[in-house]
C-alpha cells in the first residue's frame, strides 16, 4: 500500500444521504477478477445516459450533465464531500476500488456503513468523519467557491480550509499508523503467527468439532 | 461473576491478542467463499507467496453469477464465467472443507449451503466477502462480511484485526400476527432504527416473539441485519437451534454432538447483561411490510399510503424523498396496494429456504398469477432446498400458479446473471435490497415477504395477504 502523505486537492460535492455500494460500482463491473480499472465505472448509472457494461470504452459514452462530478469545476477532484451513512449496502470492495482509481483520496461524510468504512483504509483511502455542522458548512463553501481546495494533513489530524479555518478530525490510531507508514496488514498480522497456532492448538482440544476435515 | 452479553461471549472466546488500544486479533473458524469477492484475494495470496493458512475452513461455491434456467448450456455470458471458473481453479489449488462447484447437487446461494450442511456451528466466527454473512448470526455464530482485502487477509493468517462492537438489543415481545413473517419483523425493525441505526453495533435479536421462530426465519432476519447497518446480528441458542444441527453432514455427532450441545446451550446473554442499547417492538403491532423508496428504511404497512415529501421538514431528506419517488415512479398518498407490478422473484438468501416456499406455495395453491405479471420466478436456495420442494409438491404449486421453477442462486436479488428487470419495471421480490438499478438497470424493487409476494402475484398489485389467508 503506498504511504499516505499530506496534500491539497480539489473537493466535489455529492449531495446524498446513504449512497450505496450499487450505486458505486453497479454489478455488472464486479465480475472482474482484477483490482484495477475500476475507475471510469464509479458511479456508472449516474454518470452516464447509456447502460454501461464491462469491456466498453466509457471515454465515448454520452455523458449526465446534471451529475455533478461530470461538471468542468471539479474534474481532478480528490476529496469526496457526502452526507450520512455513505456506502451502505454490499462488502464490495470494487467499491472504494472504483473511488480511489477514480482518484479519491478523502472522503468527508457525517457517517458511514461499517464494511465500505473498513474496505477504504485497506487502500489507501481515508474515509473522515465530521460533525453536521462542518459538513453543512462544507457544501456552501463548494458551492459557491470554485476550485475550493482542502489541504489534508494526517499526521496532524487536522484539514485546513482555503480561509485558514482549522477543523480537527479523529481516526483510529493503528488505522492512522497503518496508512502514514503504507503497512501491509498481512505481514503485521504473521509476526504474531506463533500466538495464531497457539491458540488454535487450545481452540482444537477444546471444540474438536470445528475442526472437522 | 460478571453477566455477559452473548456478543462479549462470543467475542473474548476468540481474542488471539488484544492491544491496549483494543484492537484485538480474532480467530476465524469458518470462511465461506464466492466467486465475486475471492479472485483478487486468490490473487494476491499468490503474488506475495503465500499459503492458505487452513484450507479446511473454507466452504465455497459459486451462486451469483451462475444461471437459474438452461444449465445444460452452461454459463453463456463468458465474464461470468470467467470468474466461476477462476473459483474452481483457486479451490482446486488451496483445497477446502467443501466445494460445490457449478450443476453441483448441493450447490446454491452460499448462505443457504453453509447452514444446511452443518457448517455453521454455535460458537463459531464466520467471515464471507458478502455482506448477508450476518445471516449466520442465527446460530449464535459471529458471523459478518468482510472485503476482498480481508478476505486474502483470513486466507493468510485465519485471523482478523478488528475492535469489540457496541452492543444492540432488539426486544420483540408478543405473538406475530397471522401472515406476519421474519421478513416483516426484520423490516419493521429497518423502518424504525433506519438503514444505518445499527451502524457500530452487534445487534441481538431476542423475545418471545424471536424465540417462536424457526431457524429459517432466524435467518432471514439476521440476515437483514446488515440493512439495518449492523455489524452483525445474533439469535441466542435454544433448542430450536440445537434440534436444527443434530445430523448435518459437516455438524458433530453422537456423543460429540452432545457435548457440542451442552457448549451451545450456554451460548446465550446472561440474566442481567448490559447492552449499549436497547429497542423494544410489540409483535403483535406489525403488519405486513412493502418497501416503497430506493432504501430498505423507506417502508411502511401495506396499509398505508406512500410517504408525501411535502410533509418532510429537513432539507435534505425530502429531497431523498422526492428523488425516491422519481425513481420509483410513485404518487405521493396513494395506498400501497394500488401499485401495480411486473415481475415477481421469490429467492435470495434472504427467502429461498425450504419454508419460505412452503409459505408462498401456501398463498397460491388453487390460484393464478395475474394477467398484468409478466414473470414470476420461483429461484431455491440449494440443490437440497429445491429436491426437498418437489418432493413435496411445491413445484407443481408454483408451476400451476404461473410460475417458472428454476435452479438454485443468486438471480434477481442482484441481476449478475440473466434474470433482471428492464428499466421502469416493478418488482415484488423477497430480496434484501431496493437500491436504484439493484435488479437491474432503471428496475423498481419493493421488498416484501415469500406470503406477500404471492399475494401480489395474484393479485397484480400489493395486496394484504392476511385478507386471503
Amino acid at each position: 500500500m503506498n504511504k499516505f502523505v499530506t496534500f491539497t486537492g480539489l473537493v466535489a460535492p455529492l449531495d446524498r444521504n446513504n449512497v450505496d455500494t450499487d450505486a458505486i460500482i453497479p454489478k455488472q463491473f464486479l465480475k472482474s477478477i482484477k483490482r484495477t480499472g475500476f475507475g471510469p465505472n464509479a458511479f456508472d448509472e449516474w454518470r452516464y445516459l447509456d447502460h454501461g457494461e464491462p469491456g466498453m470504452d466509457c471515454s465515448t459514452r454520452p455523458l449526465n450533465p446534471n451529475f455533478v462530478l461530470n461538471q468542468e469545476r471539479y474534474k481532478g477532484a480528490s476529496i469526496l464531500l457526502t452526507r450520512a451513512n455513505f456506502g451502505c449496502g454490499s462488502s464490495r470492495e470494487h467499491a472504494p476500488w472504483a473511488l480511489a482509481d477514480f482518484g479519491f483520496k478523502v472522503i468527508l461524510a457525517e457517517s458511514y456503513a461499517d464494511i465500505f468504512f473498513n474496505n477504504s483504509f485497506k487502500n489507501g483511502m481515508l474515509p473522515l468523519v465530521l460533525p453536521k455542522e462542518e459538513i453543512n458548512a462544507l457544501f456552501g463553501l463548494v458551492e459557491y467557491s470554485p476550485g475550493f481546495a482542502l489541504t489534508v494533513d494526517l499526521a496532524a489530524q487536522k484539514i485546513t480550509r482555503p480561509d485558514g479555518y482549522v477543523i480537527d478530525f479523529e481516526v483510529d490510531p493503528f488505522r492512522k499508523e497503518c496508512l502514514l507508514n503504507g503497512w501491509d496488514d498481512i505481514g503485521l498480522t504473521l509476526r504474531h503467527a506463533d500466538e495464531i497456532r497457539e491458540f488454535e492448538e487450545r481452540r482444537k482440544r477444546e471444540f474438536p468439532w470445528l475442526f472437522a476435515a | 461473576m460478571e453477566a455477559k452479553t452473548l456478543y462479549e461471549k462470543l467475542w473474548s472466546s476468540h481474542v488471539v491478542r488484544e492491544e491496549p488500544d483494543g484492537t484485538a486479533l480474532i480467530y476465524i473458524d469458518r470462511h465461506l467463499v464466492h466467486e465475486v469477492t475471492s479472485p483478487q484475494a486468490f490473487e494476491g495470496l499468490k503474488l506475495a507467496g503465500r499459503k492458505p493458512w487452513r484450507a479446511n475452513s473454507i466452504v465455497a461455491n459459486p451462486d451469483h453469477n451462475t444461471p437459474t434456467d438452461h444449465w445444460d448450456e452452461g454459463i453463456k455470458d463468458p465474464v461470468s464465467r470467467l470468474q466461476v471458473e477462476t473459483l474452481d481453479a483457486n479451490i482446486r489449488d488451496t483445497g477446502a472443507l467443501a466445494y460445490f462447484p457449478f450443476k453441483d447437487a448441493r450447490q446454491g446461494i452460499i448462505h443457504v449451503i453453509a447452514p444446511e450442511n452443518g457448517a455453521i456451528l454455535p460458537g463459531m466466527t464466520v467471515v464471507c466477502g458478502d455482506s448477508h454473512t450476518s445471516t449466520h448470526g442465527a446460530f449464535a455464530a459471529m458471523a459478518h462480511g468482510i472485503g476482498t482485502s480481508e478476505v486474502e487477509h483470513v486466507l493468510a493468517t485465519q485471523c482478523l484485526v478488528q475492535k469489540k462492537s457496541k452492543t444492540m438489543l432488539v426486544r420483540v415481545e408478543g405473538r406475530l400476527g397471522k401472515g406476519v413473517t421474519a421478513k416483516d419483523v426484520a423490516l419493521a425493525i429497518i423502518g424504525k432504527i433506519g438503514t444505518a441505526g445499527g451502524t457500530g453495533y452487534a445487534v441481538e435479536f431476542a423475545g418471545a416473539a424471536i424465540r417462536g421462530l424457526s431457524m429459517e426465519g432466524r435467518m432471514t432476519l439476521c440476515n437483514m441485519a446488515i440493512e439495518a447497518g449492523a455489524r452483525l446480528g445474533l439469535v441466542a441458542v435454544d433448542e430450536v437451534t440445537v434440534d436444527y444441527l443434530r445430523n448435518r453432514p459437516f455438524g458433530p455427532k453422537g456423543e460429540e454432538f452432545d457435548k457440542a450441545a451442552a457448549y451451545w446451550r450456554t451460548l446465550t446473554s446472561d440474566a442481567g447483561a448490559k447492552f449499549d442499547c436497547t429497542v423494544e417492538v410489540d409483535a403483535s403491532q406489525i403488519a405486513p411490510q412493502v418497501t416503497w423508496g430506493t432504501s430498505p428504511e423507506m417502508v411502511l404497512p401495506v396499509t398505508a399510503n406512500v410517504p408525501d415529501p411535502k410533509k418532510e421538514a429537513d432539507a435534505v431528506k425530502k429531497e431523498g424523498l422526492e428523488r425516491a419517488l422519481a425513481y420509483m415512479g410513485l404518487q405521493p398518498n396513494m395506498p400501497i396496494t394500488a401499485i401495480a407490478i411486473d415481475k415477481v422473484f421469490i429467492g435470495s438468501c434472504t427467502n429461498s429456504r425450504i419454508e419460505d416456499l412452503r409459505q408462498a406455495a401456501a398463498v397460491l395453491k388453487g390460484r393464478k398469477v395475474a394477467a398484468n405479471v409478466k414473470l414470476a420466478l420461483a429461484v431455491p436456495g440449494s440443490g437440497p432446498v429445491k429436491r426437498q420442494a418437489e418432493a413435496e409438491g411445491l413445484d407443481r404449486i408454483f408451476v400451476a400458479a404461473g410460475f417458472e421453477w428454476r435452479e438454485p442462486g443468486c438471480s434477481m436479488c442482484l441481476a449478475m446473471n440473466a434474470d433482471r428487470l428492464a428499466p421502469g419495471e416493478r418488482c415484488a421480490s423477497t430480496s434484501n435490497r431496493n437500491f436504484e438499478g439493484r435488479q437491474g438497470p432503471g428496475g423498481r424493487t419493493h421488498l416484501v415477504s415469500p406470503v406477500m409476494a404471492a399475494a401480489a402475484a395474484i393479485a397484480g398489485h400489493f395486496a394484504d395477504v392476511r385478507d386471503i389467508l
